[in-house]
């Protein structure tokens, strides 16, 4: 036994070290956006100007809010295909309610957002009292939350909407610059799930579901509830963001969110979130968030038509996730 | 043989057991007496009904029929978190941690200390400080060689991951930790070293109900050995008394006892 102790002690200072890649690699995203940033700003004298921040931010806004739901999702390794569409449904409910049925504003947000709540709590429903895989159960409510957003709005787009509906899309001006309260609203909530996520029991729980559902259930944490939980917490996110794109674009949409499922995903994973779950940062979604926004913004300053746009995203999510599983292939060897 | 009537009262018992799946008996009447301060190995063929007996008493199943006591009162667990509200603590063969959290917070799992005052009840948030320090004392205590209890649990060797789930049993376990072939997935330096661990949690006062089917760790580890055959207790030995070729003869059904009471 004695023996065993020194390669103990030899294998610890392996495992403090390879702490320090994991930090390096939690790291990683910020380090692409700074550098998309650099690239950006070389190429273009407008891409730092405190409006054209600004307006990357507001471009961010919706999906980044949608991927802090797509991340507690993808956290217990479900994923959520339903999020734009969800979305969608309750920007078109939130609207209608105040703009057909004289609803006052706040009354008017409240009826879309609990429509969302409803669509996040019957995803967890099924894929825990029913057993589906959440890719099959989202797939099927995605579908859902669409042909009804289509039938309700007869697709047409809901416009006069109360100025209460509107003011997250109201701006006050930092050092010049104008900046909206939808963004500050986004930034609260990053920080506010971050906390959640590091400094409670139920965060932890959900790390813990993600990497070993097996033994959190042996532990005594109900499962269910938690994967529950999650999904209609999720919708709730979605609420927020039905709300803050009605404010962005002023009218109620019905043809919105149809790429925010892949746009989120897109973010959650360049943030360095395993689809496995139970690895990952919120505030890396933010990050993958921003850095989509930012070549997309950039490109568009560059001149680049929107179709390269879309190859480089799809170019920056495989190498994303190349990354994620070569670096876990890496770990499990060594 | 040895296990007759006892004059210590037994910490945990079982009285008259029977599971029975469709038309398969796995639990046929069976019964166990862990006595205080000991180390009961439970072994048995392929289908004696070990596994399911270990799970019947850490509340992973409900037995049909029979009596579950601990400290002499009758007892009844719905689920594993019945158990453990009792003070049965379980370590299970697959090593239960998350991989990629750290010792502290595998440690703690389920069982998280909150900060004082209105942090800790209104906004809940974690005492990780508090929750390092006791980590750090209970793997000490054990004398598990692990340095930081910040390390994610997938950095460490399959021995040292076990040494945290034992420790995480013996931390919590007021009356008897179950281990569920502890050393199954280990290889032979690791396997020593969990059962120098498993005598170190005996030797706290913590009963240890250890199944396992390698035999050599069974006479090296046990104070008794309970021997079971189709659903039932054959018989109870001290490794002293026994050679292991004849453990084996009565766990097969090579040879027969003779009931003693």
């Amino acid at each position: 036994m004695r023996a065993g102790a020194g390669s103990l002690a030899r294998r610890s200072a392996v495992g403090e070290a390879r702490d320090h890649a994991a930090i390096l690699a939690a790291s990683g995203p910020f380090l692409a956006l700074l550098l998309a940033s650099a690239f950006f700003a070389s190429q273009s004298d407008r891409f730092l100007s405190g409006p054209n921040l600004s307006l990357i931010l507001q471009q961010v806004v919706v999906v980044g809010v949608i991927a802090i739901g797509q991340t507690l999702v993808v956290l217990t390794a479900g994923i959520d295909l339903s999020c734009g569409m969800v979305m969608a449904l309750g920007s078109i409910v939130m609207s209608k309610a105040a703009v057909d049925h004289g609803l006052d504003a706040s009354s008017a947000i409240a009826c879309g957002i609990l429509v969302t709540i409803a669509f996040g709590f019957l995803n967890g429903a099924l894929i825990t009292f029913v057993r589906l895989p959440p890719f099959i159960v989202t797939l099927g409510t995605l579908n859902i939350a669409f042909a009804i957003t289509q039938i309700y709005s007869r697709s047409q787009t809901v416009s006069g909407l109360p100025d209460g509906m509107v003011v997250l899309g109201d701006t006050f001006t930092v050092g010049g610059t104008a900046v909206t309260y939808g963004t500050v609203l986004m930034l609260m909530l990053y920080g506010v799930v971050w906390v959640a996520l590091r400094e409670t029991a139920t965060g932890r729980h959900l790390y813990a579901l993600g990497n070993n559902a097996e033994a959190t259930r042996l532990m005594g944490i109900s499962t269910v509830r938690l994967i529950l939980a999650v999904y209609t917490l999720a919708g709730l996110t979605y609420g927020i963001a039905a709300l803050l794109a009605v404010a962005r674009t002023g009218v109620g949409d019905p043809q919105a969110g149809q790429t925010d499922n892949l746009d989120s995903i897109t973010a959650v994973v360049l943030g360095g979130t395993s689809l496995f779950g139970g690895r990952g940062v919120i505030l890396g979604s933010l990050v993958g968030a921003l850095i989509v926004g930012v070549f997309r913004n950039g490109l568009t300053l560059m001149g680049v038509a929107s179709v390269y746009q879309i190859l480089i995203t799809g170019i920056l999510v495989i190498l994303a996730v190349a990354t994620d599983q070569l670096s876990r292939r890496k770990a499990l060897r060594s | 043989m040895t296990g007759g009537p006892t004059t210590v009262p037994p910490v945990l018992q079982a009285r008259n057991l029977v599971k029975r799946y469709g038309h398969v008996t796995a639990l046929d009447g069976a019964d166990l007496d862990l006595l205080p301060g000991e180390i009961l190995a439970v072994i048995g063929d392929n289908g004696a009904g070990k596994s399911t007996l270990v799970k019947a008493l850490s509340g992973a199943l409900v037995p049909d029929e029979g009596e579950i006591r601990l400290d002499g009162a009758p007892v009844k667990f719905h689920g594993p978190r019945d158990a453990r509200r009792h003070g049965i603590e379980t370590v299970y063969q697959d090593l239960a941690v998350a991989p990629a959290m750290t010792v502290a917070e595998n440690l703690f799992l389920g069982r998280e200390r909150r900060r004082p005052g209105v942090l800790g009840s209104v906004f809940r948030l974690l005492d990780k400080p508090r929750m390092m320090a006791e980590a750090a004392s209970h793997l000490e205590s054990l004398q598990i060689g692990i340095r930081s209890m910040k390390q994610p649990v997938e950095s460490l060797s399959g021995g040292q991951r076990q040494g945290v789930a034992v420790a995480r049993s013996a931390a919590f376990a007021r009356h008897v930790v179950i281990m569920d072939e502890p050393t199954a997935a280990l290889g032979v330096k690791e396997s020593g070293m969990v059962l120098d661990l498993i005598r170190r949690v005996r030797d706290k006062g913590l009963p240890v109900l250890l199944v396992s089917h390698n035999m050599p760790h069974v006479f090296d580890v046990a104070d008794r050995i309970h021997i079971a055959r189709l659903g039932k207790r054959v018989a109870v030995v001290k490794p002293g008394e026994i050679s292991m070729a004849d453990a084996v003869a009565i766990m097969t059904g090579a040879v027969r006892v003779e009931k003693d009471s």
